[in-house]
């Protein structure tokens, strides 16, 4: 029995000691829920180009959760060469305990961010209850999926879409926002925690008429489920919802991993990051790249939380945080 | 081993089974109250136990018997089940030997704090496995007690091995000594007694004495105690940092997979757990049909 178990345990040890030996280097990118698909496609790309480059080997290792978590895994020790994250905020947290410079934001093109998503209906097939734009979101009997705000991004970034467009109806005001979007939430029938929690609420168990969430999962959704049970409705306004990356500074150091972790990041904004970003339905930072694939990213009135809401810490302050206006309107409707 | 007991002495005669059953005070219903209540019971079992668990291997092989195979042999698959396998190897020997020196101590000596010592023994029973991981996030976590002194000397603990392997022997901690602890309270300290005043020493007591009478007590909690430390899922999620083909074990693999809407895959790992279910309810159904006498005692929860 013991002696079994010695031999395991060497097994084991040969087993880590041969993955070790395979690589130079290894570097760890803590990441969010959804990014597995893209980072699968841009690790090999970037390894490849870094092994042409340099001549060294490098093991890319992934690490994938719901980013305000993964972000306190990281502040509690999780040592990530580099993070990529779908909200500003989950970076500026570890800024905050001191492993990422503060002025992260300014350090790579487009604000850190080399890919974002935004916000879009999808319906199910023939758009029974013919919902086109937000407005039609807030008729009585209109059933919609949305993830809570206060635990997921899209959440965050549907009800602060419905707040920008009732804003910018003709005679719209913060008042007239607020009575908006509480109309808008008197029509969700469950509150999910999750993006795929409100995913699965939507598909599996075909609840409601409206599912609110990112473009990228929205085409999840249909290369799952089938694509000709659902329909995409682009609203006429909605929001630019980056997925900013950074370097983790201390860690990255410690490692010695900096100037290869700079490369994978630097790999992102490329014009061949950039490509892999566009075939996996996240809509390239990179202009150039986008239009080239315009069949697929309708063009659509978009607006950014900095410009409509004064930032992200600002948005959260208001709306999102304990006994703040979000939580005001789920009480009241 | 006691000698067998000649059970046919003891029973009344063989008697028609109808009559006995109508004669029991127990059972007085009419009979189609009995089968009412067998019958909602077994479609209870069905719909609860039974059919969840076809369901899995029903939705793992949905894809094909290759899918499934490939599903395994992926290698950040092969990777969580070594990383599960490791610490249910380091898990359950730990907690063996804590296990039977506990038991040992509680139910052979008198000293003081021994009712203590018997709370401690159920605390990871009691406390929540998130919390249980929490707790390591607090001591080795980088603002942790331990952590900023482990991160200056390069050791890592939480987010790799060793932190798996702590929650695991943290959540597994009580199965074998709960096992032990009313069996050998049950079998009283005589035979020791018996032994030490012949003149044995406390080890060859130990080895020749107590442990043949515990083994198959032990063996049983030593079953449970591994059934979980390769299931156990909350308290290594908190501890674990996810990194792919590093730190998931299979169950934590199995949430991946299934929120990655790669759900054969998913449910082929997930078979692979039903199936060590399996396995250890029928080593544990044999050694109770087997040696029912000598579990009678921890049997009952």
């Amino acid at each position: 029995m013991k002696k079994k178990l010695l031999h395991t345990l060497a097994a084991a040890a040969a087993v880590l000691a041969a993955s070790a030996a395979q690589a130079d280097a290894t570097l760890l990118n803590v990441s969010y829920d959804v990014a597995r698909g893209v980072y699968k496609d841009l690790n090999p790309a970037f390894a490849e180009a870094w092994k042409k480059k340099t001549g060294e080997t490098l093991k890319l290792d992934q690490s994938h959760g719901g980013s305000s978590k993964q972000a306190r895994a990281v502040i509690d020790g999780l040592e990530a060469d580099i993070v990529s994250m779908n909200s500003p905020l989950d970076i500026d947290a570890i800024a905050k305990a001191g492993l990422i410079s503060p002025d992260w934001q300014k350090r790579l093109p487009y604000a850190s961010s080399p890919s974002w998503s935004t916000i879009l209906f999808l319906v199910r097939k023939g758009n029974p209850k013919g919902i086109k734009d937000w407005n039609d979101l807030v008729k009585p009997g209109v059933k919609l999926i949305i993830p809570n705000p206060k635990t997921s991004g899209n959440g965050r970034y549907s009800y602060l879409a419905a707040w920008q467009y009732a804003l910018r109806q003709p005679g719209g005001n913060e008042a007239k926002a607020r009575d908006f979007v509480t109309a808008l939430f008197r029509n969700v029938p469950v509150l999910d925690t999750g993006g795929r929690g409100a995913t699965t609420t939507f598909a599996q168990r075909s609840i409601g008429d409206v599912l609110l969430t990112f473009e990228n999962e929205v085409k999840l959704i249909q290369q799952e489920f089938g694509a000709d049970k659902y329909e995409i409705v682009t609203p006429s306004l909605s929001v630019r919802a980056d997925n900013p990356v950074s370097i983790v500074d201390k860690y990255a150091a410690k490692h010695g991993n900096k100037a290869r972790a700079q490369a994978w990041l630097d790999f992102q904004f490329s014009e061949a990051g950039q490509e892999i970003f566009a075939a996996n339905d996240l809509r390239p930072s990179d202009e150039k790249v986008l239009s080239k694939h315009s069949n697929r990213f309708p063009k659509l009135q978009l607006f950014s939380v900095t410009e409509a809401f004064g930032g992200w810490p600002q948005a959260q302050k208001i709306h999102f945080a304990d006994g703040g206006l979000f939580d005001q309107i789920y009480q009241a409707r | 081993m006691s000698p067998a007991i000649d059970h046919s002495l003891q029973d009344p005669p063989q008697l028609p089974r109808e009559p006995l059953i109508e004669k029991n005070a127990v059972i007085t219903e009419a009979p189609w109250v009995r089968r009412t209540l067998t019958a909602v019971a077994l479609l209870f079992l069905c719909g609860f136990l039974l059919l969840p668990l076809v369901a899995v291997f029903v939705e793992a092989l949905r894809n094909g018997v290759e899918t499934y195979f490939e599903a395994l042999k992926d290698p950040d698959a092969l990777a969580a089940i070594e990383l599960t396998l490791i610490a249910a190897a380091i898990a359950v020997p730990l907690n063996l030997v804590f296990g039977v020196s506990a038991a040992w101590a509680i139910t052979k000596f008198e000293f003081r704090g021994k009712s203590l010592l018997v709370s401690l023994i159920d605390l990871p029973f009691s406390v929540s496995p998130v919390v249980a991981g929490l707790i390591y996030v607090l001591i080795f976590g980088s603002h942790g007690w331990a952590g900023p002194w482990l991160s200056e000397h390069g050791i890592k603990v939480l987010f790799s091995t060793p932190g798996i392997v702590l929650a695991t022997v943290f959540v597994t901690f009580p199965f074998i000594a709960r096992e032990l602890i009313p069996l050998m309270t049950e079998q009283g300290t005589d035979d020791e007694q018996a032994a030490l005043s012949l003149g044995a020493t406390g080890w060859q007591t130990f080895w020749r004495v107590t442990l043949p009478n515990i083994k198959w007590g032990l063996l049983y909690g030593v079953l449970l105690c591994n059934a979980r430390a390769m299931g156990e899922f909350g308290a290594v999620s908190v501890v674990s940092g996810h990194i792919r083909g590093q730190t998931n074990t299979m169950p934590l693999h199995v949430e991946i997979l299934y929120n990655e809407y790669q759900f054969s895959a998913a449910f082929a790992v997930a078979s692979l757990l039903a199936m060590l279910a399996l396995l250890t309810l029928g080593i544990k159904s044999w050694l109770e049909w087997r040696h029912s006498d000598e579990l009678s005692a921890t049997r009952r929860h």
